[in-house]
């Protein structure tokens, strides 16, 4: 199923119904010659789990930036909790957070500064109890008094987690959220993200290359490709489409332009 | 980070936030708290025994006394202040925090407000000792200049704020790549701003450029404070107006900046 064809179907910015996280219309990113992000629809329903799939300079991370109105887009519409983005930003930016590889927290600073600051800028209330239960639940208490630069890449990224946690955000949009860790802290992220979810009824945009990732922790998946929406549903019916097995098989079609022949094959 | 709207409330406890913040840096770091005290302790040292030599030889400085090393302190507040300024700003690029910062609630207005605080705190570190080791070596006493230090001080923060904020724009607009202009643009000025000498030195044409500057007429009210004992009140207004243009400008700048930071997706490279 192709962008055009699914446009009919989806909601658009029009929709302001509660139950829309996030809705993005007929986006476009343009750096000089490059169209970064090619006119992309989608909405999010609120409470799902959905993966932005693609390969490298498919428009993810240019995409996650718009929705977060950290890059102006070209032309499109973002809106994110009911509110239009860039314009609307002060109305939703405390009600979201985000991880990505993107950025770091300050190494020179211990991990309960660290989250301090960032409790105090999202005007977290009983801000002490809160940092305790995210020690607690992400397991950061042997290490909370540590400056951060001093911690391996599983601690910082549940470290990193725990700033995106702070807030106890309504939307969470991560970009990589596992990258570099070992399999068991991964596993461990993941469980942790599935349970937030569940617990608080979040909504979350996840961008990640690692498919078993998207398999276990996604409702949905948008998979991307030189900045077009090159197929959009369940995990389960995208590889039902392809005839393949796993996300990988179906990333790898994509990615090396096999699509027709998979989809043919599979009719 | 949102764009700036000055008609929606600034939060105070959000420029508390990202002053604790700068505040647990430098107390982590005893280089950087070094790095404050070391350089205006030796201006202050070089300069010290150069007025010496020169009052003992020189007619003018005899009579001005004070006049070099007083020029030497508040030069080092107008080029501290921009400093303290701009690399509170510079630990977020070098951190790669800014993305952290600009996702959060923080809006531009907040972000610079706790900047011009942290430029107080850090210029208090370096300055005060900087002033005592005058006093104590060389006998010029800076705060004996009286309430006119006042508007001394005021004037040249204002402007090191200015220089401070434009500056901090185009290192979010083009990166890191940008960053020698937050050390060298306040010396652009230093020879148009008259530290040394008098406005009368320049070519008729350049005073006319040197009068644009607010320090030309803090410097220039210094050495009448000095040698003449008079205290030129409509030189630190003329400063004043001056400088009230050039906080609203650079502040507008630095928006526009923002903007333009944004269209071109620096935020997310944030290097060179």
């Amino acid at each position: 199923m192709t962008e055009n064809d699914k446009a009919s179907s989806r909601p658009t910015v029009a929709d302001r119904g509660a139950s829309v996280a996030i809705a993005v219309d007929h986006l476009v990113k343009v750096y000089k010659q490059t169209r970064a992000v090619d006119d992309i629809s989608f909405s999010l329903p609120r409470g799902s789990i959905t993966g932005l799939l693609g390969g490298n300079g498919a428009g993810k991370t240019t995409t996650i930036a718009m929705i977060m109105g950290l890059v102006l887009p070209t032309s499109g519409r973002v809106q994110v909790l009911g509110h239009r983005m860039p314009e609307e930003s002060a109305a939703v930016l405390g009600r979201m957070n985000f991880e990505s590889p993107y950025v770091d927290m300050p190494m020179r600073l211990t991990v309960r500064q660290n989250l301090t600051i960032f409790g105090k800028l999202y005007a977290v209330k009983d801000l002490s109890d809160r940092i305790a239960e995210l020690a607690d639940d992400l397991d950061l208490t042997d290490f909370i008094d540590r400056a951060n630069g001093k911690l391996s890449a599983g601690q910082k990224t549940r470290v990193a987690l725990a700033k995106a946690l702070i807030n106890q955000p309504e939307l969470l949009l991560l970009d990589e959220p596992t990258a570099s860790l070992d399999p068991d802290t991964a596993d461990w992220v993941r469980g942790h993200l599935e349970r937030y979810r569940r617990d608080n009824d979040a909504t979350i945009l996840l961008a990640s290359h690692n498919m078993l990732e998207v398999e276990r922790l996604c409702d949905r998946v948008i998979i991307m490709k030189r900045g077009r929406i090159e197929d959009d549903d369940t995990p389960e019916a995208i590889m039902a489409r392809y005839n393949r097995a796993t996300l990988e098989e179906v990333f790898l079609d994509v990615a090396r332009g096999r699509v027709n022949g998979a989809k043919e094959a599979a009719r | 980070m949102t764009e700036l709207s000055l008609h929606r409330g600034i939060s105070a406890h959000r420029i508390g936030a990202m002053i604790l913040r700068y505040w647990y840096l430098l107390l982590s770091s005893w280089p950087r708290l070094l790095e404050l005290l070391y350089w205006p302790a030796l201006q202050v040292i070089t300069w010290g025994f150069i007025q010496y030599y020169i009052a003992e030889n020189a007619s003018f400085f005899a009579r001005a006394g004070g006049t070099l090393i007083g020029a030497v302190i508040l030069w080092d507040i107008l080029f501290r202040g921009q400093l303290g300024f701009s690399i509170s700003f510079l630990e977020e690029m070098w951190a790669r925090n800014l993305g952290n910062l600009m996702m959060s609630p923080l809006r531009p207005i907040e972000f610079l407000l706790s900047l011009t605080v942290m430029s107080l705190i850090r210029l208090a570190i370096g300055i005060v000792p900087m002033t005592l080791l005058a006093l104590f070596l060389f006998h010029f006493n800076v705060y004996a200049l009286g309430l006119p230090l006042i508007a001394f001080f005021c004037n040249l923060i204002f402007t090191s704020w200015s220089v401070g904020i434009f500056v901090s724009g185009l290192v979010l607009r083009h990166g890191l790549g940008a960053e020698s202009i937050v050390w060298t643009l306040m010396f652009a000025i230093m020879p148009l701003a008259c530290i040394y000498y008098p406005v009368s030195v320049l070519p008729v044409w350049l005073q006319h450029v040197a009068w644009a500057l607010p320090p030309t007429y803090v410097f220039e009210g210094m050495r009448a404070l000095l040698s003449e004992n008079t205290f030129r009140i409509d030189l630190m207004l003329d400063a004043l107006a001056i400088n009230a243009v050039l906080l609203v400008a650079s502040f507008w700048a630095f928006l526009a900046l923002l903007r333009s930071a944004k269209k071109h997706g620096s935020l997310l490279s944030g290097g060179e």
